[in-house]
């Protein structure tokens, strides 16, 4: 099979620096990927890249088999982005409805997302009077709306505490078995433990392309912390 | 194009405006208050107020639209919803659209308490329909709406934002014809308010009030204020980027 998403050569440039560099990989279904680097090293804009809303200046980014950014996308690809993207001047329930119209799909799917990140006793609160770490869950359940096919998450649990952290990552794997493809970044390598794959970025170019047993095993460090570490500071792949 | 989405985008900017209880009231009581200051300072020169009054009731939504679209769209901008929008199946078109439902919805609201204070309160007299007057005030509205969208393109932050108004929409006003009229203008002068849109939207406002036949001159004015607006959308939309750099 295919893999859902597959990047050839990807340059990009911002600033008049050059973000990424020919960049190539390939994501598979089913699975939760992680991508894990420094930040500066471009893990957003190759989400960005992959979503679509990156400005892109050699390379192809291909997704379910379709240049990112197709229409033909936008409604089978959930994109979280760091800082959260909601209206805080709306209740929970009202940014998801409008979301959830926009997507078209049906009414009942925002109290059903509301409740999976764990908000429905906030539901009819004001985004804005939440605390940093319930407004990011509404950004994330708003990708969740359309059950797209592809979910993309750029840091989706910085500023949570343990127990939804790790509530999320059991949904993040109900998720992958029930066939969806997530691409999830952090800087947090107990996250890492959690992927069935990582993918290393340092300075714009995949640096490594593993489980994490075989990070721990190539490098012989003692846990993921030293591995990611040894792995950064050395610039060489393991 | 579909119909739901805009709506849907529609009923959301009202709900946003909703909230806002304290913007609401200012958008509708500080027109009538100037209205009524304008009237005041001209008591005793009845027939000033009634040259300036009916040309006011469109440039108050005109200022007000621009203002809030200019703010609400750069925070779209700022606050990543934007991005967010244009990776779903929703359309700049439909967005657009949505937009200018609810402030056209929010301009007729004002615009129409405005009149009432001025036709009925303070006694601005119309050749022609107040109801023309109203659709032509909402008209400026829809105009300021799109000027604001264009120029929140080109602010960071909602202090250059508020800014615009003053370097876009007040020489506008000054070269109009409300304050001078535009045959008593040095040659440049008229010249640069020739270009200017709201110098059209003066001008139809302007006959609908004082000219007892509609000639081809008010379509005209209509036609430029209505391409003005159609221009400014387009420009608008192009700065409503789905990739950026």
């Amino acid at each position: 099979m295919a893999p859902t998403i597959e990047i050839t050569g990807l340059r990009v440039d911002r600033g008049g620096q050059t973000a990424l560099d020919a960049l190539s990989l390939a994501v598979d279904a089913g699975v939760v990927t992680g991508l894990l680097g420094p930040s500066g090293s471009g893990k957003s804009t190759l989400m960005r890249a992959i979503v679509g809303v990156q400005i892109v200046a050699d390379g192809n980014v291909l997704v379910l088999g379709l240049p990112a950014g197709s229409p033909a996308l936008r409604s089978r690809v959930g994109y979280v982005t760091q800082s959260p993207s909601v209206y805080n001047d709306l209740s929970v329930r009202e940014n998801l409805a409008y979301f959830g119209r926009v997507l078209g799909v049906a009414r009942t799917r925002a109290d059903d997302v509301i409740e999976r990140v764990g908000l429905g006793d906030t539901a009819t609160r004001l985004v804005g009077k939440l605390s940093g770490g319930q407004r990011a869950r509404v950004s994330l359940a708003t990708a969740l709306l359309g059950e797209p096919e592809v979910l993309v998450l750029d840091e989706p649990t910085v500023g949570l505490d343990p127990v939804l952290r790790r509530d999320l990552w059991d949904f993040f794997h109900e998720l992958a078995a029930g066939g969806t493809t997530l691409l999830v970044s952090s800087h947090v390598m107990d996250e890492a433990a959690r992927c069935e794959r990582l993918l290393l970025l340092r300075e714009g170019a995949i640096l490594a392309d593993l489980s994490p047993g075989e990070l721990l095993r190539r490098t012989g460090a003692p846990d993921l912390d030293a591995a990611f570490l040894l792995v950064i500071e050395s610039g060489a792949a393991p | 194009m579909s119909f739901s989405r805009t709506i849907a985008t529609a009923t959301r900017v009202l709900s946003q405006l909703r909230r806002d209880p304290r913007t609401i009231v200012l958008l509708i009581a500080v027109p009538c208050v100037l209205m009524l200051l304008v009237q005041q300072l001209f008591a005793g020169r009845e027939q000033v107020f009634q040259s300036v009054g009916v040309p006011m009731l469109g440039i108050f939504p005109l200022i007000s639209m621009f203002l809030v679209t200019s703010i609400t769209m750069l925070r779209e901008r700022t606050s990543g919803t934007l991005e967010r929008l244009l990776t779903t199946p929703l359309t700049k078109l439909e967005l657009l659209l949505g937009y200018g439902i609810a402030f056209a919805a929010v301009a007729v609201v004002q615009v129409t308490v405005v009149s009432i204070v001025g036709f009925a309160i303070l006694g601005l007299d119309t050749v022609h329909s107040n109801v023309l007057i109203v659709l032509l005030a909402v008209a400026n509205a829809l105009l300021g709406m799109a000027f604001g969208l264009f120029v929140s393109a080109f602010a960071r932050s909602e202090f250059q934002a508020v800014q615009f108004m003053p370097a876009f929409i007040l020489p506008q006003i000054l070269l109009c014809g409300l304050f001078v009229a535009r045959d008593q203008m040095a040659d440049w002068l008229q010249w640069v308010s020739a270009v200017l849109p709201l110098t059209y939207a003066f001008d139809a406002l302007d006959r609908a009030a004082h000219e007892p036949t509609l000639g081809p001159r008010f379509w005209a004015d209509l036609a430029i204020v209505i391409g003005a607006m159609a221009l400014a959308l387009v420009l608008g939309a192009a700065t409503l980027r789905r990739r950026t750099p």
